[in-house]
Formats: structure tokens, sequence, C-alpha cells
């Protein structure tokens, strides 16, 4: 195998990405498989997962909304598996790995310049320099409206990519302390039971955090979107 | 109570086993660690094959998604819309019947009432003709009798009044004989007379 072979080598990183799709589906395979008219609880679970999502892109981006719907289910519910599968412990947590935050965002940054490009043609160059400002700024508004448009891939990935290594660092380090404490006898034992609350707490911030970045990477990307159909 | 202490034995059997195999993991974990940020291990190939095999699998997420599970979930979804949006439509045809059936009540109500209403005003009237015309005639009867009476009265003053000349001459010539002593002549009398008593 050369470099390209163990690149590609299967590490556990896409195994996780896998489980995680597979989960999705299988969520939505066993919710939907009563398909009755009265939703037992994963059903309900499974329909408002498919609304929540539906309400997201239709009203962010607006009627043309309907036609992201499902790349947006699919961004949400991959980020918020593989949040949530990294907090199993020993398990991994691809959305941590800026590789994969960032060829995310990258996905999006190019489906929203595609889309722009198809949609408004080569009006969508005159939205870097705003409406209204002052001819003799333009030297300085357009440079700063193309970084910031630049910038969008990269806040979008670094602000996953940060939180879920943020969100594990802070695990590892108060369990670390419970190790370090411990070699204290008796005393440490006791005393180890407050990095211990703090982790189980953590666990709980971890999970809104979790399912808060998918929503907030599923958004900015509504966002972008919309302003890709705008014309 | 078989079962139980079946299970009970198993779970004596699998509790240590799982709690060894927890032990070991624990003990294999610090191995599976990397030293720094491996994130940014850009050397190690692994971390950009992350991308090729992140994007296999996205895309078949993805297509799966769209082509498999989301309409699974609109087809439910839709169905039931209709299933609502027909129950909703049946019931509101159903109240429009029942509205319609209370519209035609009260409109045969207020017909029967109106019919009922004419009619009590046609007898009334009817009635308040009969007495008008009972009263005219009786009127009219009355005018002919005090016309009838009028006339009597009149005639009997007529009368009266034509033997008033005699009267007034006889009372004359009395009164002047008693005074004289003589009778007077008739027809003197008769001129001493004013002429307005006829």
């Amino acid at each position: 195998m050369g470099g390209l072979g163990s690149a590609l080598r299967l590490s556990q990183s896409p195994v996780y990405m896998a489980v995680a799709a597979c989960l999705v589906l299988v969520f939505l395979y066993f919710g939907m498989k009563p398909a009755a008219v009265v939703p037992g609880r994963l059903q309900a679970a499974a329909e408002l997962s498919y609304k929540f999502i539906h309400n997201m892109a239709v009203d962010t981006i607006g009627p043309e909304g309907a036609a992201f719907f499902p790349f947006i289910f699919a961004l949400f519910f991959f980020i918020m598996a593989g949040n949530y599968l990294g907090l199993i412990p020993f398990s991994f947590t691809f959305t941590s790995h800026i590789a994969v935050t960032l060829a995310l965002a990258l996905m999006v940054f190019l489906l929203s310049v595609i889309v722009s490009l198809k949609v408004q043609g080569l009006h969508f160059f005159a939205h870097f320099m705003p409406a209204g400002a002052p001819v003799w700024l333009a030297p300085l508004l357009i440079p700063i409206e193309i970084l910031s448009f630049l910038s969008r891939p990269v806040s979008l990935s670094i602000r996953l990519f940060a939180n879920m290594v943020a969100g594990h660092v802070m695990f590892d380090i108060f369990a670390s302390f419970i190790i370090m404490l411990a070699s204290l006898g008796f005393v440490g034992d006791v005393l180890a039971v407050g990095p211990l609350v703090i982790n189980i707490a953590l666990m709980g911030l971890e999970l809104l955090v979790g399912a808060l970045q998918a929503y907030v990477f599923a958004i900015l990307t509504c966002i972008y979107l919309r302003e890709a159909v705008a014309h | 109570m078989f079962p139980v202490r079946t299970m009970k034995a198993a779970l004596t059997g699998i509790v240590p086993a799982v709690l060894s195999g927890a032990v070991l993991l624990v003990a294999e974990a610090p191995r599976a660690y990397a030293s720094g940020m491996p994130q940014l291990d850009f050397a190690n190939p692994l971390t950009l094959g992350q991308v090729f095999w992140g994007g296999v699998i996205f895309l078949l997420f993805f297509l799966a998604l769209r082509g498999w599970a989301l309409p699974k979930v609109e087809t439910v979804l839709k169905s039931r819309d209709d299933r609502i949006s027909g129950d909703l439509d049946l019931a509101r045809n159903a109240k429009a019947e029942a509205d319609r059936a209370v519209h035609e009540l009260l409109q045969a109500r207020r017909d029967a009432h109106a019919e009922a209403q004419a009619h009590l005003e046609k007898v009334v009237g009817a009635e308040r003709d009969e007495a008008a015309r009972r009263l005219a005639e009786m009127n009219a009867r009355l005018e002919e009798e005090i016309g009838a009476a009028e006339a009597a009265v009149a005639q009997e003053r007529s009368r009266a009044l034509s033997s008033l000349r005699p009267i007034a001459a006889e009372a004359a010539a009395e009164i002047v004989g008693r005074l004289t002593g003589a009778q007077p002549d008739q027809d003197a009398v008769g001129r001493a007379l004013p002429a307005h008593i006829s």
C-alpha cells in the first residue's frame, strides 16, 4: 500500500461515521415501521425530527428550502449522532476532527456558492459591494466582504471542532484530577468525589452542546443557502 | 423460579466477566490515547483518510435519507394530514347540513308565525270592519230618527206658531173688553197686531 492506500485504511473514525449514519437510519426505520395514524413514542420522535428540520429549512430558506431539506436533515443528524456517539466512553468523536468538520463546512460552502451562481448568475458578485455604500469605500468594503465570505467555512468548521474538543478536554482534565487525588489515599478518595460530580454535570452540558452545535451548523447552512437562493 | 435462578447464575457469571473486561479496557485505554492533538497531526494519513470515508458515508447517508427514509416519513405525515383534513371536511359538511336544517326549521317557524299573524290580522280586520259597518248603520238610523224627530218638532212648532195670531187677537180683544167694557171690532184687533205675529 502506498500513501494513498494507507490513507484509505479504515480507521475507527469512518466506522463511527457509519455507525452514526446507520443509527439515524435505524431510528427512522423502526420509528416509521408502524406508520400509524396515531403515532407511538418512537414514531412521534421520528416525525418530530422530520418536522423540526423541515420547518427549519423552509422557514429559514423560504419555499425553495424544501429542495435542500434532505441535505440539511442529513447534515444535522450526521453531526448530532457523531457528537452523541462521542460521549460514550471509549468511543471516538469524528466531529472533533478538524479534517472532518472542515470537509463538511467546505461542502456547505461550495454548495452555497454553486447555488448562488446558478440562481443569481454574475449578479452574485454584486453582493460583495453592500448596496447603498459610497463608491469611494469600495476598495475597503469589497476585500472585507470577500474575506468575511471566505471565512464562513473556517468559522463553521472551527466552531464545531473546538466545541467538541473543548468538551472532551474538560472531561479528560477532571477525570485526571480524580486519578491524581486518588493517589493521596483516603482523603484524596473523598475529595475525588468533587471532579466526579463535575464530570457528571459536564456530561449533561455536553449533551446540550452536542445537539446545539449540530443545530448551529444546520441553521447556518440554511442561512447561507437562503442568501444563495435570494434574488 | 427456575428461570430466575438461571438468570441469577448467568448474572453472577456475566458481571465479573464484564467488570474484568472493563478493567482490561481501562488498562488498555491509555495506550489508545494519542498524545497532544491527533486532529492536527496531518502527517498521519488516517487524518485525511477521514475526509474520503466521511464523504462516501455522508453521500450514502444522504442518498438513503432522500430516497428512502424521508419519503417514508413524508408519506405517513401526508396521509395523516389528508385523513385529518378529510375528517374535518366531513365534519364541516355535517355541520353545514345541520345548520341548513336548523335554518329551515327556523324559516318554517317564522313562516308559520307570519301566516298566523296574517290570519289573525285578517280576522281582526274583518271584525273591525264589521263593527264599523254596524256602527255606521246605527249612526245612519239614529241620524234618520233624529231627522224625523226634528221634522216633527219643526212641524209642531210651525203649527203652534200658525195658531198664535188668533190666540193673540183673542187675548187682545179680551184685554180691551175688560179695560173698556166694549167688545172691539175683530178687524181692528187684527190690524193692530204686529205684522210679525203670523
